[in-house]
């Protein structure tokens, strides 16, 4: 009920937008490989479920695992710049270049390094994933409470606690905004890198259906990759509501 | 003697924030500084804390000098400074885990000795502001140094909270008498707890008087309507008002 009334305005947004789409396609009589009403993409996606899921499951490992590593990195780049803030000055213009690299451009060249196995794929999505989280827990960390800090300081604490003890604990929050960006950014990370090479996956699925105008399936195959990136932030916002203790008055 | 501080200046870049300072506290005494804001109070207790050096002269605790050396005080910040993701048994066994393990049950002892154990789990955000400072107090009572340092820790709170937690602070004390070094700017809330009284002028700070508190423990609010206090109150303004001049 509580989840009703906190979504159902989105909900409600939703649906609108889904039925006047329908109407549109049907009053101009849109041919279905151009767009395809809705209506046909659900009973499509549903047909094709059975042969279809082996490829969400291999996206959905491929992304859980890029965006677990790509945060992983992200963590421990945050941590390391944050306790030498010479290295920060000197790097952080970097990663934001790194940033700046058109994925769809650098995919090939990595698959020309390292070939079609997992690696390249993997350096994809944490590529994309690691970002967010860089920015937000240094942010998170930089942000610790003055007077949380000096209490420490006169309470003879070293650096180590400092970090394990306050800032760490601080940065938990930010932290995990960071990790919802990323987690949706995850999702598209591992459809990319499937278009380069892969045996399957909804990638692989797209770009087949693309190639043979079967647009309803492009568009099954788009509305998979929303409803995943959905279900894996909401993943990450249980573990938020799970590790988050007391609130933080800011 | 605990704490003694010798002739000890500071200066910051071209602004001299201590021109001379020498106190001492001795084992079991509530010892107040009075000051006007901006009277380098905080720099004192930066000093004792080991967060910054003297530049001159020399502050020992048991006779050991102690420039730069942390975590030796049980220090109450004036904000509260609980962690707000740890209960109030975690808070306030926190500065024990820094030196060690924490032990858990002295510290339930604590909380129940001021009636605080139904706290014990609850998150700071869920006390009220004059709750916070208790456990903000008790945490440094649970940090086992002999000297606590209270930087105006009932400013923040409201006139009816402040006279409640200082009559709860010195009926804590009482009971244990750990030494005290208590930095203020309320006249009434020094000569209230403390034994004696340092005025301290304003920048660069000097100790203007020292000023022994002559009323009787265990005290009570009927104090503050007495001719002496009044009287003691009268003189210590007057003072505090030549040092201000015409600022006041």
């Amino acid at each position: 009920m509580k989840w009703l009334r906190s979504n159902g305005g989105a909900i409600i947004v939703l649906l609108f937008l889904l039925g006047l789409w329908e109407i549109i396609v049907k009053i101009t009589g849109t041919p279905a490989w151009l767009l395809p009403a809705p209506s046909q993409i659900f009973s499509e996606g549903f047909k094709v479920i059975p042969s279809f899921s082996t490829d969400i499951l291999a996206t959905t490992k491929l992304a859980i695992l890029g965006l677990v590593i790509g945060s992983a990195a992200g963590f421990i780049i945050a941590v390391i710049l944050h306790i030498l803030p010479i290295v920060q000055k000197m790097t952080y213009p970097l990663l934001i270049l790194s940033q700046n690299i058109p994925i769809i451009v650098l995919a090939p060249l990595l698959i020309i390094w390292f070939g079609f196995g997992l690696l390249p794929k993997l350096i994809v999505i944490a590529l994309v994933c690691f970002f967010p989280i860089v920015v937000a827990a240094l942010d998170g960390f930089k942000n610790t409470a003055p007077e949380l800090k000096y209490y420490m300081q006169m309470a003879g604490a070293s650096k180590t606690q400092m970090f394990w003890k306050l800032e760490l604990p601080y940065a938990l929050p930010s932290l995990f905004s960071g990790l919802k960006i990323s987690a949706t950014y995850s999702v598209m990370g591992a459809v990319i890198s499937e278009w380069l090479g892969a045996k399957q996956g909804i990638g692989v699925y797209m770009t087949l259906s693309q190639a043979s105008f079967r647009t309803d399936h492009v568009f099954v195959a788009i509305f998979t990759i929303m409803l995943l990136s959905v279900l894996l932030f909401g993943l990450i916002q249980a573990f938020e509501k799970l590790f988050i203790k007391g609130k933080i008055e800011r | 003697m605990l704490l003694n501080i010798e002739h000890v200046k500071k200066s910051f870049a071209e602004t001299e924030v201590l021109r001379d300072i020498s106190l001492h506290v001795e084992e079991g005494e509530f010892v107040a500084l009075l000051g006007p804001s901006g009277s380098g109070k905080s720099t004192i207790f930066n000093l004792i804390g080991g967060i910054m050096e003297p530049d001159d002269g020399a502050i020992t605790l048991n006779h050991k000098v102690i420039h730069g050396k942390r975590g030796l005080i049980g220090y109450m910040p004036q904000q509260p400074s609980l962690f707000p993701w740890r209960t109030v048994l975690e808070n306030i066994v926190l500065v024990q885990e820094l030196t060690g393990k924490p032990n858990r049950q002295e510290a339930k002892e604590w909380l129940e000795k001021v009636g605080l154990q139904e706290f014990e789990n609850a998150y700071p955000i869920e006390l009220s502001g004059g709750m916070k400072q208790r456990v903000a107090f008790i945490r440094a009572m649970l940090s086992k140094q002999n000297l606590l340092c209270l930087d105006e820790p009932f400013s923040a709170l409201d006139e009816f909270t402040r006279i409640s937690m200082q009559k709860w602070l010195l009926s804590v004390w009482e009971t244990n008498r750990k030494s005290i070094l208590f930095v203020t700017h309320s006249i009434e809330e020094a000569l209230f707890l403390a034994d004696r009284i340092y005025i301290l002028t304003k920048r660069p700070t000097m100790v203007k008087e020292e000023v022994i508190v002559p009323f009787a423990r265990p005290r009570d609010e009927s104090l503050l309507n007495t001719e002496p206090f009044f009287h003691l109150k009268q003189k210590i303004f007057k003072q505090l008002k030549d040092e201000l001049g015409e600022g006041l």
